[in-house]
């Protein structure tokens, strides 16, 4: 599939060469149904999302359940259009398979900011769904799966129904149209019903309509209104099934310790002594480090930390402040990635910048690297023997897992079972392969014996893909309280690269990535320039989530404060008065009106806005601080957002909550560093988040004006930072250019 | 070496310096502690013993002193606890993995404060990290608990 997406199309830019290459009847025709190939005889599966045994209906909702309470709401598209009760269906992740197929994935990508609803956007955006289906990756990330499944999750859920009361017809020999259906029955005009199981086998023989009608918004019952969680009652009673959780007879535990150095391998390693520590069954090396089987994971980890390896040193690039001179040296010519904004003309504008009249702005600004930290360390368990391989592992790329396993065992698809479960968190690091790999190769070496792979913190923590460090430099000019122009221009390693290079594609074109957030913002200012550069790969990168808006935000939405408190314009004002999108507008408004942003805050108190419009999603936020003698204290935050459709208006908000948490926990205390070639962080106590105490009442507005349904597992998190800082520019005077921000200020 | 768990008890026979918490999900097989950090940084792994919560990471079995109580032994999907019913009302968790340790820290809170302020859930809470920053929810849990465990 490499081969033919590189020929195919590029992300980010205009061409999709020869969609129509691939023949218009294999790009119509479906994946097959991956149900259809281990239905017992009582099951009846009517599309890939609908299956129908005598325990009822389960719905598969195949994206990956790390909290964002995904498995909900799709699980809700489909019920909605099938007539059920979503406390009366099953709810599963189910098969790894093209047949869920991300279609929405590489909309983003595109050289249209999403904000461009034209013709030509929207075809560019359709054709996108071609390179996404032969591409045939079912992945979680880039908040795509609600827009990808609002339409045809719901549309397989009412061709599933249609069949059942054409089943039902056949049965009492009455017309379709006679029919009606409620909480899983066909009713007749005379009262008798028919359970959807009773149907199911009758309704197998029965030819799906390709394209079914769906209920207007008006008739919805399930969709709209807040749910309860599906998987609420096992998260709160520690039953609910993490891969971590998962035992199998006679299992064992292996760890791993890779080279701390990035990017080098082992020379040796000496495991004398660690092979007479208690339980320990084998060491072996590894690819960059060694694995310990152990009785359990306790004797695998303290077996591991006695195992001496010689290590290669780290090829280059042995410092942070090595790697910040490379960010920096990458704003150059040599390594322009994209301009997807350049508009009137920016060089003219401060050529003419010398009267007194215009004020001319410059500033730098840089973020670190971030760790993901999920709470549930990387971990699979692997199963391999009689030529089957079972893997249970969280993951947002199911089907790469299959590719990973088939390549390693040399199995074929059809003996390869990927069990994805429930994950505690993913923010974009369950997208990797790294420890999927170690996992099954491990399983390899013990063929017969279930093994459990259990990552430590420590390995968590040093071995992960970072978000990258960045860098922005700007330069602005406003005149006659207005801006007239600015040069924004972005350094950072290209996430794109990174990440696709490590499962084996490479994409040409520019990374969207790198200048995600920073081109694309809804602002109408005459002479507007943005520019990315590509710096080179340091450290391994990977998505986290919010992807490059995540600095882009920080970096835009501090300069823009900075230019209205230098030009003494009120922050808010001054975005209204350039926001050209509606939906952004009235975001801002409505964050103005909840904060009481006009109303002056009492002394020693202050707030900061930002906003920022990712993943199609406008979000502004407004911050309060309060000076406190043990230090500075968040006191209320406010959002308001726009996902054109909101399908679950209190996991929305959830969240957006949850989003600010994450994106507070980076703006505040969130940085890995180098030293000596190695990742210095190893575990909460050098890489902390925000706990409990530190986190203040949150209010979420939502609005549907945008025209697209759109996600909101990232969109909340981007603003945080800036309007954190530009809080404490009102409360202090300082001027946060830097993050994490407790390097100069003090939090409570 | 004997254990007492959710009120049964078990013979246990891994090293002695083996941390209660690898003791529950590797030996025993109640996995509902979960593993954070294994340094008690992340309260992940927050069982009782005698009514106290303990971060299960760090405490040796060897020096394991009193009565076990796992969040399984808190309450089960067919009997929930009312913490755990309120921790369901409020619809806290996302990921959930954080959540074992929580409910465990807030049963420990509220059998010593049956009305906690906003200051002891500050305290007793901030060992647990929750990385899906489910912490809004926690509160209002918390403080909808003591009001069902007052009239209970
Ligand atoms: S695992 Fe015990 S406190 Fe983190
Ligand atoms: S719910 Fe995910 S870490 Fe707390």
């Amino acid at each position: 599939m490499g081969k033919i997406l590189r020929r195919s199309f590029l992300i980010g830019s205009t061409a999709i060469a020869g969609g129509v290459a691939f023949g218009y009847w294999s790009y119509k025709n479906p994946h097959p149904n991956p149900l259809q190939k281990s239905l017992n005889p009582d099951q009846t599966s009517l599309t890939p999302y609908v299956l129908i045994d005598q325990s009822g209906i389960t719905i598969i909702a195949p994206r990956a359940e790390m909290g964002q309470g995904v498995h909900t709401t799709l699980a809700a598209l489909v019920a909605e259009e099938l007539d059920v009760a979503l406390k009366d269906v099953n709810i599963i992740h189910g098969p790894a398979s093209k047949a869920y197929y991300n279609a929405a994935i590489l909309k983003e990508g595109i050289s249209k900011p999403s904000t461009d609803v034209s013709k030509g956007a929207e075809r560019q955006r359709a054709f996108m769904d071609i390179p996404a289906k032969f591409l045939g990756m079912q992945v979680t990330g880039g908040s795509t799966s609600i827009p990808d499944a609002y339409t045809k999750m719901r549309k397989a859920g009412a061709a599933a129904r249609i069949a059942l009361i054409k089943a039902a017809a056949k049965e009492w020999n009455e017309k379709p149209s006679t029919l009606k259906t409620a909480n899983g029955h066909v009713i007749a005009p005379d009262g008798r019903t028919l359970s959807y199981q009773e149907l199911a086998p009758l309704a197998r023989s029965i030819k799906l309509p390709r394209n079914p009608a769906l209920k207007p918004k008006s008739a919805w019952k399930i969709l709209g209104k807040s749910q309860r969680r599906h998987d609420i009652v096992g998260k709160s009673t520690g039953t609910a099934l993490y891969s971590m959780d998962v035992r199998l007879p006679d299992m064992v535990y292996a760890t791993v310790k890779m080279n701390p150095h990035i990017d080098a391998g082992m020379k040796s390693f000496n495991a004398d002594h660690a092979r007479t520590m208690a339980g320990v069954q084998k060491i072996v090396a590894l690819d960059n480090g060694i694995a310990v089987i152990a009785n359990n994971s306790w004797n695998a980890f303290r077996a591991a930390n006695e195992v001496d390896c010689d290590w290669e040193p780290a090829a280059y690039h042995t410092s942070s402040e090595e790697i910040e001179k490379s960010i920096l040296n990458s704003f150059a010519a040599d390594f322009k990635d994209s301009q997807f904004k350049n508009e009137g003309n920016v060089t003219k504008i401060f050529e003419e910048t010398r009267s007194g009249e215009n004020t001319l702005l410059e500033g730098t600004y840089k973020v670190p690297y971030l760790a993901h930290a999920t709470m549930e360390p990387m971990n699979a368990v692997a199963h391999l023997r009689d030529g089957k391989l079972d893997i249970w592992v969280g993951t947002q790329l199911p089907t790469q897992v299959v590719k990973e396993a088939e390549a390693i065992t040399k199995l074929k698809e059809k003996n390869i079972t990927v069990h994805t479960t429930y994950m505690g968190g993913g923010f974009g690091r369950r997208a990797e392969m790294d420890f999927v790999i170690q996992a099954i190769k491990i399983a390899k070496i013990m063929e017969g014996t279930p093994v459990k792979l259990v990552w430590s913190r420590e390995e968590d923590m040093r071995h992960d893909v970072y978000r990258p460090a960045a860098m922005a430099k700007f330069k602005a000019v406003t005149k006659d309280g207005k801006i007239s122009a600015i040069d924004l221009q972005v350094s950072a390693s290209s996430v794109v690269d990174s990440q696709m290079g490590r499962i084996g594609i490479s994409i040409p074109g520019p990374d969207s990535t790198i200048a995600q957030s920073a081109w694309d913002q809804p602002y109408a200012i005459p002479n507007y320039r943005v520019t990315a550069y590509k710096a080179p790969i340091m450290l391994p990168v990977g998505s986290w989530r919010s992807v490059g808006a995540s600095q882009n935000a920080f970096f835009q939405e501090t300069m823009l404060d900075e230019i209205a408190t230098a030009g003494g314009m009120d922050p808010i004002a001054m975005r209204l008065a350039m926001i050209n999108h509606e939906p952004s507008y009235k975001v801002v408004e409505t964050v103005s009106k909840l904060s009481n942003w006009d109303k002056p805050l009492p002394a020693g108190q202050a707030r900061g806005m930002a906003f920022c419009l990712s993943f199609g999603v406008p979000v502004a936020q407004v911050i309060e601080i309060e000076q406190t003698p043990d230090g500075l204290k968040l006191a209320k935050i406010f959002a308001a957002v726009d996902v054109g459709t909101a399908l679950d208006p209190a996991n929305i908000r959830a969240q957006v909550k949850s989003a600010i948490i994450y994106g507070l926990s980076a703006a505040i205390m969130g940085e890995i560093t180098i030293a000596d070639g190695q990742v210095e962080q190893s575990n909460f106590h050098d890489y902390d988040a925000m706990r409990l105490y530190q986190v203040p009442a949150m209010e979420v507005a939502i609005l549907e004006n945008n025209p697209h349904i759109h996600g909101i597992g990232e969109p909340g998190l981007p603003p945080i930072a800036p309007a954190l800082g530009n809080a404490i520019f009102a409360l202090t005077g300082e001027r946060i250019r830097a993050l994490p921000m407790n390097k100069s200020i003090t939090f409570i | 070496m004997k254990l007492t768990i959710n009120g049964k008890n078990y013979k246990i026979s891994a090293e002695p310096e083996t941390p209660l918490l690898w003791v529950l999900r590797d030996e025993i097989g109640l996995t509902g502690t979960k593993y954070g950090c294994g340094i008690a940084m992340c309260g992940a792994c927050t069982v009782h013993v005698d009514g106290q919560p303990v971060r299960s990471c760090s405490l040796p079995l060897d020096q394991v002193e009193g009565e076990i109580t796992t969040i399984e032994g808190l309450g089960t999907p067919e009997a929930l606890n009312i913490i755990q019913q309120t921790w369901i009302d409020h619809q806290v968790a996302q990921c959930g993995y954080c959540q074992s340790g929580q409910v465990m820290s807030a049963a420990a809170l509220l059998s010593t404060i049956d009305t906690p302020t906003d200051k002891d859930i500050d305290e007793a809470m901030s060992g647990n990290l929750c990385r899906c920053g489910t912490y809004p929810r926690i509160r209002a849990a918390i403080h909808d608990a003591a009001s069902k465990l007052k009239d209970a």
